[in-house]
């Protein structure tokens, strides 16, 4: 239905676009002198009918499945699920679309059938609004469009006012989203510090994210304090850069100052490979390979390990961002003005001695930069770790040990059942956000470093 | 004030200098191994993968004959038919000197839960098939592929083998006979996910990466290229533009969970969108395309020199209808090269897609937007994750596949950009 | 091109009472160039050049703009190798030596022929660091106290140590132009070079800090070998004893300063100097 809509639109856009072209080429025809071309009016009028249809579709399609499923749910007995329980209701809701889309399991409930039943009919009721809706709409829109045509309509400028409402829109859309990303975790932490208390959350040093079941269940109390969740995340990362800042700067070095152009022109291109890699991938590679032979080497010497070894994880991060440090490091070594290297060499320094001397420390700004950003990177990463990566919480900074980061938890109390109100799941977007809080108050700080480097060579 | 009067020629100095060539080579050779070093891990996760997974393109079949009795199966109900035991017979008539209920079950174990599945698909097609016999090429179950391609050993001791010396003689009697084949896995492309490794494939997961990406590509495309537009073209240098400036580049650096956590408190959870559809995984992948593609078409709008903008004005065309006819045109090139670069990567995103919902155990490809669906980095996590032998093989495989396309897409941008770029 | 000077033909202009007074004509030939020519790709930038540069004396090298001055000067410490593209053939003997026989180290031939860039370029250093640079990679002192004393030395000689005297710390860049400048002929001289050669150094500076560098490059020629690279002629006969023209990669013509101003006697040269071309 909706696709048929759509259609429809797009029709009834060139319907209005022909009509009002033609009767404004006819005006023309006829002697009379317009103030815009012809081709305007006809764009004037597929903009005026489709542009608002277009929205309403979007609207709707956004709020109708929520709309209908809360009707259908207000309409059930009471005692159908527990109050205040999110999870049995959302269960519910499943239940009921399954039966309504035919999938019978074992025997329901009648009202549960019934409930079935209205959401079908709600659904058929509700495409018929949506079409009436976009036609009248259509309808009206071409109306208007047809009645505006006259010799002194500006329409012209009408048209580029559209055109550039709806750039203005396009481009708000970014600050939108970042309302929205702030928004939304502001708004679960907040209901998420309402259950526990912010205090346990920033200082605890136990994060054991298990709600009780049932009542009197034994090991339930959960205890949520982020300190070695934090922590686990700081040894990943301190592994990873460990890594990729001296592999990366090392390259960078050699391929901006000793390598030749053909060897430049072939290896640019891979390292580009291995920072295109999917993320999940590298996790794979992680438990496939990399972990396996850790443990080997481990016990070959005789030392303990665990088997979600932190170094595994961190080493395959950190060989993720070596190309990611090396083009950085790239860039600012080029970006030293030649005559700073002029001047060294005719000194008489090597160019070993005029890289280390003079072009590094002047690159340091841009360097600093890029270094910054591989560690918020580094820090959000999720998929290497959600693989690679240990699940329990532990205060150690032994990189032989398992660690598991704030990132491997946002995912995994959030895959499966998610019902909004135990704090398991809350406690997913309060880690959220001070993940976003970190990672955009080290990228701030990146590129205003980067700013200021550049202001230097300018 | 006296000079120092250096004498050039002195060992002293001819040491020293010699020294310093050699901490030279020292960087350069330091240089080199580091990128020998990153330049060998590519090699080795490339290497590891086409080793594992290469095994996956090839699935262990054997050809037998099933009687499809109408005892079995009813010609009004085809899909309520004993497909179980037809199978069952077929592989007991090969060995009838099998008769322990035990061994039988055992025996049985040899073919794939697939088998069904092929014989009842050729009944359909074919229900003059009831009362007679059909000969299929059907695959076997997981470990006997594992036997075939060698990654079960005969030679470790039975008590630590998964296939005991009964079950890997029997199979060796069907190999004698002629009957085991290796034909190429199109399963893997055509089935959807499954439980059983050797019948899995990454239909769903095709299906819901195309839906998820054709939905991030119709939302960030224009929204992406009308944004940049209006930035570079026609916004005033104020305060609001500076805003949005920054917020597309910090957005561009948010950790992809973030958008994840967003879709699930605001399209799930308050606009109520269906979990796992490949619809909403659209939406959050076109929220973290945006930036890339505003960034891409910034920067070949620069690239346009103003001296074709001053032109156009020059002859009376607005504003608008200079950037639209006659800069954007020039300008799509780099764009088009953005807009597939920044697909590719969305093509890789995991965690958001996670975080919906699209890791659900789902048996069927979906039939719309709005259907659950599997993506394909999301099956690879969840076959990473399955205990089975054969599924290690197999994510790999699915891996190969994933950085097929990602390839692909790649070197169409390249081309595109070699191609269509113009010299100013 | 300032041509105001000019306008009397073959007036010599108000040469400074300096410049040939002091020229002992004992001076010996510090650098001997025979036969030089410079390919860069296809083109021949340089062809067939001999000059006999000499010590204890301002050489300067004047011509049209790309005739090969600054060319020719970068052969004069190898700097043309950082080039790829870039060939010499030719001798060019440095005190006898040829500089570019496979003996000889660059890196060893820079510290004794040091030069100075058109746009000042101090290292992103303190002071005291960008003079100490040259000495300490050569290692050609054994303490600090001596490094100290190079440092005043150079700068001294450089004039411009009573201006930075109380802040060797401070960043070179944050001085002025003029100053820059300066510092960066004491850091080429603090490697006690035998050679100074001068790409134009006073092009990016303003009359007053340009005057500083002229009079620095006249105490300097009592050192080193002075060769200066120049775009104005009144610069070349206020500073230098000898002149060389340079035309289209060729040299037509190398004398004392005050002939080639006066009566020069090739025509090229003629019409240059009186404002013809250039």
């Amino acid at each position: 239905m909706a696709g048929f809509l759509m259609l429809l639109i797009v029709a009834a856009a060139a319907a209005g676009f022909f009509v009002n072209w033609r009767a404004a080429q006819v005006l023309r025809n006829g002697g009379v002198r317009l103030h815009s071309m012809t081709a305007f009016h006809g764009a004037y009028a597929a903009l005026i009918a489709a542009l608002p249809a277009f929205i309403f579709l979007l609207i709707w399609l956004a709020l109708r499945d929520g709309a209908i499923m809360a009707i259908v749910m207000s309409g059930l007995p009471d005692g159908a699920y527990p109050a205040d329980d999110a999870g049995a209701r959302s269960l519910v809701q499943s239940e009921i679309r399954s039966l309504a889309d035919g999938n019978v399991f074992g025997t329901p409930a009648d009202y549960m059938l019934v409930a079935a039943e209205r959401l079908n009919s709600l659904r058929w009721v509700g495409d018929v609004l949506m079409a009436f809706g976009v036609a009248a709409i259509l309808g009206f829109g071409l109306w208007r469009a047809r009645r505006s045509i006259a010799p002194q309509f500006r329409a012209r400028q009408r048209v580029e006012q559209i055109l550039s409402g709806v750039m203005i829109f396009c481009a708000a859309s970014a600050i939108l989203v970042t309302v929205g990303i702030t928004a939304s975790l502001v708004f679960e932490s907040l209901r998420f510090f309402a259950k526990v208390p912010v205090t346990e959350f920033l200082f605890g040093l136990n994060w054991e994210p298990q709600i009780p079941i049932r009542e009197g269940q034994v090991a339930g109390a959960g205890a949520f304090g982020w300190v070695p969740v934090i922590l686990g995340t700081l040894v990943i990362t301190a592994i990873a850069c460990a890594v990729a800042i001296p592999i990366g700067l090392m390259t960078a070095i050699y391929l901006n100052e000793f390598a030749s152009p053909r060897l430049r022109n072939i290896t640019k291109p891979l390292l580009e490979i291995l920072a295109g890699v999917p993320t999940v991938v590298y996790g794979f590679f992680a438990i496939l390979v990399v972990a396996p032979a850790m443990r080997d080497f481990a016990a070959t010497i005789g030392v303990a390990v665990s088997p979600n070894i932190a170094l595994a994880a961190g080493g395959v991060m950190g060989i993720m961002l070596i190309p990611f440090i090396s083009s950085f490091a790239d860039d600012a070594l080029s970006a030293v003005p030649r005559s700073l290297r002029d001047g060294s060499l005719a000194l008489g320094a090597t160019r070993g001695e005029t890289v280390r001397k003079v072009l590094f420390p002047a690159a340091i700004p841009g360097i600093v930069g890029g270094v910054l950003l591989a560690v918020s990177r580094a820090i959000g990463e999720t998929m290497i770790v959600v693989m690679a990566a240990g699940l329990i919480a532990t205060l150690t900074i032994n990189p032989l040990d398992s660690v598991t980061t704030v990132t491997v938890q946002i995912v995994t109390l959030l895959i499966g059942d998610t019902s909004f109100d135990n704090p398991k799941t809350l406690a997913a977007f309060a880690l959220g956000l001070m993940l976003f809080i970190v990672t955009l108050g080290l990228n701030i700080i990146a590129l205003r470093v980067v700013r200021k480097y550049r202001e230097i060579y300018d | 004030m006296t000079d120092i009067s250096v004498d050039w020629a002195s060992p002293a100095i001819a040491d020293r200098v010699k020294k310093r060539h050699r901490a030279d080579l020292w960087l350069k050779g330091g240089g080199m191994a580091a990128l020998g070093f990153a330049l060998l891990m590519l090699f080795i996760l490339v290497a590891s993968l086409v080793s594992t997974g290469a095994d996956a393109f090839r699935q262990t079949h054997v050809t037998l004959d099933f009687d499809v009795s109408e005892s079995r199966v009813s010609p009004d109900d085809i899909f309520k038919g004993n497909f179980r035991a037809i199978v069952n017979d077929a592989i007991e008539a090969r060995f009838p000197e099998v008769t322990s209920r035990s061994d039988r079950r055992t025996l049985t174990g040899i073919l794939s839960n697939g088998a069904q599945g092929a014989v009842r698909d050729a009944v359909f097609a074919d229900p003059s098939l009831i009362g007679r016999s059909v000969t299929l090429t059907v695959p076997v179950s997981d470990p006997y592929d594992q036997l075939m391609k060698g990654l079960i050993k005969r030679d470790t001791p039975e008590a630590n083998r998964r296939l005991k010396d009964n079950q890997i003689a029997w199979f060796d009697q069907l190999q004698a006979a002629g009957l085991v084949s290796k034909p190429i896995n199109w399963a893997l492309l055509s089935n959807a996910d499954s439980r059983f490794p050797e019948i899995a494939g990454l239909k769903g997961a095709l299906w819901g990466s195309f839906y998820a990406l054709l939905v991030c590509f119709l939302i960030s495309f224009p929204v992406g290229i009308a944004a940049a537009i209006y930035l570079e073209e026609f916004a005033p240098k104020n305060r609001l533009t500076d805003i949005i400036e920054i917020n597309i580049n910090n957005l561009a650096a948010v950790p992809s969970v973030v958008f994840g956590l967003l879709a699930l408190a605001v399209f799930i959870g308050w606009f109520g969108m269906p979990r796992s559809a490949p619809l909403v995984g659209g939406i959050t992948l076109s929220l973290m395309t945006l930036p890339t593609i505003i960034i891409a078409t910034r920067a070949s709008l620069k690239g346009v020199p103003p001296s074709i903008r001053e032109a156009a004005l020059g002859v009376g065309a607005s504003k608008h209808q200079v950037v639209l006819t006659h800069v954007l045109p020039l300008a799509m090139p780099g764009i088009l090269t953005g807009t597939i670069i920044g697909l590719a990567q969305a093509l890789g995103e995991t965690a958001p897609l996670l975080l919906i919902g699209m890791n659900a155990f789902i048996t069927s490809a979906p039939e719309s937007l709005f259907q659950p669906a599997t993506a394909l980095p999301t099956q690879i996590f969840i076959w990473a994750d399955s205990p089975e032998r054969g599924f290690v093989s197999r994510t790999s495989a699915a891996i190969l596949v994933l950085l097929t396309f990602l390839i692909a897409m790649n070197t169409l941008a390249v081309i595109l950009r070699r191609r269509l770029e113009r010299r100013w | 091109m300032e041509n105001s000077v000019m306008t009397d033909d073959n007036a010599a202009p108000a040469a400074a009472p300096t410049a040939d007074r002091r020229n002992a004509p004992e001076a010996s030939v510090k650098i001997d160039a025979e036969n030089v020519n410079v390919h860069y790709g296809e083109t021949h930038a340089i062809k067939d050049v001999s000059i006999g540069i000499l010590d204890k004396t301002v050489t300067a090298f004047i011509g049209p703009s790309g005739c090969g001055k600054s060319t020719f000067l970068r052969c004069l410490n190898r700097m043309n190798d950082t080039i790829d593209i870039c060939r010499v053939t030719g001798d060019i003997l440095l005190d006898g030596h040829d500089i570019y026989d496979q003996q000889i180290d660059p890196v060893q031939l820079r510290a004794r022929v040091g030069m100075v860039f058109q746009k000042p370029n101090p290292f992103p250093k303190s002071i005291y660091d960008n003079v100490s640079y040259g000495p300490r990679i050569h290692g050609l002192v054994n303490s600090k106290a001596e490094l100290d004393e190079i440092v005043e030395k150079s700068l001294r000689r450089a004039a411009i140590w009573g201006e930075v005297k109380d802040r060797l710390d401070a960043p070179g860049t944050g001085l002025s132009g003029g100053q820059q400048q300066r510092l960066c002929i004491a850091r080429a001289i603090a490697t006690q070079p035998e050679v100074l050669l001068m790409d134009e150094p006073c092009s990016a500076l303003d009359p007053i800090a340009t005057a500083q560098v002229e009079d620095l490059i006249n105490e300097l020629r009592e050192s080193y070998a002075v060769v200066i690279v120049t775009h104005s002629m009144q610069q070349a006969a206020r500073v230098s004893q000898k002149t060389a023209f340079f035309h289209l990669g060729v040299m037509p013509e190398y004398d004392d300063t005050e002939k080639i101003f006066s009566s020069p006697s090739d025509k090229r040269t003629q019409d240059y100097i009186t404002g013809r071309f250039g």
